[in-house]
């Protein structure tokens, strides 16, 4: 991703800005969520809002597409000030929004998702006709091309949220809000996005992009407003900036954005996996010939895109799924043929952090002491007389809670009411204090903030110079980059590739996350 | 050309029985489309049945108790439309127990106002049910011998309900596929949220859906108590509203595939009910149970085996609420 050079503004320095906010502010019960928010977007500009999970950038964007209505505040397109109390008001006034989950019917072909709410008539024939002429001139001006009769669900992530962005345009959208619109995409997709971005900024469109990559930040954008606990903590003209100061503009103080680790000193294999397969319930297959194994000493790496069977490599090495087959051996017993269930697993040294924290990982009603011994409740030092030793399991939460630095440090607690990044942490912690051999960990930090991350981080560089094997997967590149020693790319449900962190670049991986075999010499 | 007068009247038993069934499967599938479960069907028909028939007897006029009937199963579908759209209550729940409410409800109103021991009085004076409607040269037709019984015995002599729900698949197909209610409709069972954002409101929609829902339900009742017999009787839907269900299914939510399903099952009960007392090749005469279990056996297996990959409406069931 190269960073251009911002593109000389396309309207007049005098012209009224496209999208103007003026003293947004906005609470939730307890919480203020939007503290006085002001700033400004220009036509033919794109224009970054970052900020951690819970700045409120989310709440934000949806008081400004109708979702919410501010408790005071006003908001200004092209210099009027403009009520807006629901999505059709937003989109009235020239607001398009791309969400991060997208906004599709699946079943409906893209001409129909295009139409949906602006049909022009009772009747869809001279609808869907105009749209399709309209999607025409859409895709030569900007070069947004889409097979419009297609069905969404059967189109890539990059296409559909391509949709996504013509049903904006196709409602007149001057201003285009983009919420994490990189989240589901290879690097290649979003370089693709950004392309998309600069011509629309070029066509005088004002795009707004939501995100908390400040890689992408600095590649596309011309401004950036910097959030922090509801509040506008900065705002910045890119090209006078750097990562190092945006980051410390989010977290309020000096934050490490690149972990330093040693050389990893890989010993023996502790968990040797061959040929394994995962079959779905409608038999598809969902691993392939999965084969690898993880040293002790060593963070391995599994990057691709969401969906390409990382997941499903996860479960069934924690046990969750079952291998339909294969051998995982691990201990000296294969895992696989003795159908050893996931706390058998964890009993012999091999815990999981699952992908889905709040699903699979937390019980979110149950209090953060409960959580914190969730699996090895069964452990005598949490029991005695058969009841459960509440003191215990309370100073056991509380040991583990300073040394994770889990705030507020109050096992009592409801583990919904902490933050993505402290159960994140507690989670964490409470595999790491059973002392595995191996730790599986999926999403290590999704939903965390910057300073979380960091910490995160450096637990697990520390676990693996303390002689443990970790098996990484995460949807975030930079975090593999960071973290791994070896990087595996899955692509449907098969390792295409294996890469020494030393020979790993983006472009490489990227290339590989699109299904490409690239030719690696050993 | 003895079978094949058989053969006609067996059909025309066929659609007899597929008319209120293809009624209620389409009320289900406008109400089912837009996301919300209609187990409802059941209570709808039956509180229609017997408004219709209560105000056919009392009024004498059997348009009056049509009426009665749409606007009994329309109350009904809002109740429905209250508990699950506006307060995002459970919907199976809420679709039970108006069924149950209902079941209840009609012969102890019944009793109160007829004192016929919960039924209705009989409907035999003029314009107080529907009855057929014979086509020009009926009669002549039956003369001559294939297509004349065809049309003297299937096309003509039938009611206009009939005429009505025949046309009403069509008339479905179109609304769903070529217009933009229809365009809206299919997107609301799907993807709420997508409709929320194009500035369309959901509630609205779902409510027009189950609106539609309970008009057809009340045809679908009133051709029950007033033209497939003469009055209402204590639990005379007898299941038909779940059987509409599971054609509905087995129909794939769509409405010709629906009608198939509709006139299959009928044509099963129509089948069930010759069968009764002949003797087959082979087993012999069948126990009159076994015969009349028939459609059911039938709704199972299809149901469990043959339906393939059915794929409901993705939001059914789900109530819709801004907030994730």
């Amino acid at each position: 991703m190269s960073k251009e050079p911002a593109a000389p503004p396309f309207t007049p320095p005098d012209a009224p800005p496209a999208l103007e906010l003026r003293g947004i502010d906005k609470r939730f019960g307890a919480v203020h969520a939007n503290r006085a928010i002001t700033f400004a977007v220009a036509a033919g500009s794109i224009h970054g809002l970052i900020g951690e999970n819970g700045a409120g950038k989310s709440t934000l964007m949806n008081i400004v597409y109708g979702f919410h209505r501010a408790d005071a505040g006003e908001i200004r397109v092209r210099g009027r000030a403009v009520e807006i109390g629901s999505p059709q008001e937003a989109i009235a006034a020239g607001i398009g929004m791309v969400h991060q989950h997208f906004m599709l019917v699946e079943n409906f072909t893209v001409l129909e998702n295009v139409v949906l709410g602006v049909e022009g008539g009772a009747l869809l024939s001279g609808g869907l006709a105009a749209a399709r002429a309209e999607l025409g001139r859409l895709a030569r001006d900007y070069g947004l091309e889409v097979p419009v009769d297609a069905v969404v669900s059967e189109l890539s992530v990059g296409l559909q949220q391509r949709v996504e962005i013509l049903k904006a345009l196709y409602r007149g959208a001057e201003v285009l809000i983009l919420d994490e619109p990189t989240a589901v995409l290879t690097p290649h997709e979003a370089d693709q996005l950004f392309t998309m971005l600069r011509s629309l900024r070029a066509q005088g469109k004002a795009v707004i992009l939501v995100t908390h990559k400040l890689r992408e930040i600095m590649a596309v954008t011309d401004r950036v407003t910097v959030m922090k606990q509801g509040a506008v903590a900065a705002e910045v003209i890119t090209c006078e900036t750097s990562p190092r100061g945006l980051a410390e503009h989010m977290v309020g103080r000096g934050v490490l954005l690149q972990v330093e680790k040693r050389p990893s000193q890989p010993g023996a294999e502790l968990l040797t996996v061959k040929a394994l397969e995962v079959r779905d319930r409608l038999g598809v297959a969902r691993l392939k010939n999965v084969s690898f194994s993880l040293r002790a000493g060593e963070i391995v790496g599994i990057a691709g895109v969401a969906g390409n069977g990382q997941s499903e490599l996860l479960e069934a090495l924690a046990g969750t799924r079952s291998a339909s087959g294969g051998e995982i051996s691990f201990g000296g017993r294969d895992l696989v043929r003795e159908q050893i269930d996931p706390r058998a697993r964890r009993a012999l040294g091999l815990a999981h952090v699952p992908e889905d924290r709040l699903r699979m990982g937390v019980v979110a009603g149950f209090s953060a002491a409960d959580n914190a011994m969730l699996g090895y409740h069964d452990a005598v030092r949490f029991n005695r007389g058969g009841l459960r030793d509440e003191a215990a399991i309370r100073a056991a939460c509380a040991e583990k809670m300073a040394e994770f630095d889990v705030r507020p440090s109050q096992p009592e607690l409801r583990l919904a009411a902490f933050s993505g990044g402290n159960q994140q942490k507690l989670v964490l912690a409470r595999e790491i204090y059973a002392d595995p051999n191996v730790l599986l960990i999926g999403q290590p930090t999704r939903g965390v903030d910057i300073g979380a991350i960091e910490f995160i981080h450096k637990r697990l560089i520390a676990l693996r110079d303390a002689g443990k094997a970790l098996l990484l997967v995460s949807v975030e590149l930079d975090e593999i980059l960071a973290l791994a020693d070896r990087i595996f790319v899955m692509n449907g449900g098969e390792i295409i590739g294996e890469l020494a962190r030393a020979d790993a670049t983006e472009e490489k991986i990227g290339l590989m996350m699109a299904g490409v075999r690239v030719e690696v010499s050993p | 050309m003895e079978t094949y007068t058989l053969i006609v009247l067996l059909l025309a038993a066929t659609i007899r029985v597929a008319t209120p069934l293809l009624l209620a499967a389409m009320a289900g599938l406008f109400s089912e489309r837009s996301g919300v479960i209609d187990l409802g069907l059941e209570g709808k028909m039956l509180g229609a049945a017997f408004a219709a028939a209560a105000v056919s007897a009392t009024t004498g006029s059997v348009w009056l108790g049509l009426g009665a009937g749409i606007l009994t199963a329309v109350a009904l579908a809002l109740v429905i439309g209250y508990a699950c759209i506006t307060h995002r209550g459970n919907q199976v729940v809420a679709g039970m127990a108006v069924t149950i409410m209902v079941v209840g409800l009609g012969p102890t109103l019944g009793l109160a106002w007829f004192n016929l021991g919960g039924q209705t009085p009989q409907l035999d004076g003029a314009g107080q049910r529907f009855t057929g409607v014979v086509w020009p040269w009926a009669e002549t037709a039956r003369e001559v011998p294939f297509p004349g019984v065809l049309y003297a015995e299937l096309l003509s002599g039938q009611n206009l309900l009939v005429y009505f729900a025949a046309g009403l698949v069509p008339f479905s197909a179109w609304i769903f596929y070529r217009t933009r209610f229809g365009l809206r409709l299919r997107a609301v069972g799907e993807n709420p949220q997508a409709v929320d954002t194009a500035g369309i409101s959901v509630n609205g929609l779902r409510y027009q859906a189950v609106i539609i829902s309970g008009v057809l339900c009340g045809f679908a009742g009133t051709y029950l108590s007033t033209a497939a017999s003469s009055g209402f009787v204590r639990d005379m839907t007898a299941g038909k509203g779940y059987l509409a269900l599971a054609a509905l299914i087995f129909g794939k939510w769509k409405p010709w595939p629906t009608l198939g399903a509709c006139l299959l099952f009928a044509f099963t009960d129509a089948l069930a009910t010759r069968l009764q007392g002949v003797a087959l090749p082979v087993v012999g005469v069948v126990p009159v149970q076994f015969i009349l279990a028939l459609p059911y056996v039938l709704t199972v297996l299809l149901l469990a085996g043959f339906v393939g990959q059915a794929v409901a409406p993705k939001a059914i069931g789900q109530p819709y609420s801004k907030e994730k």
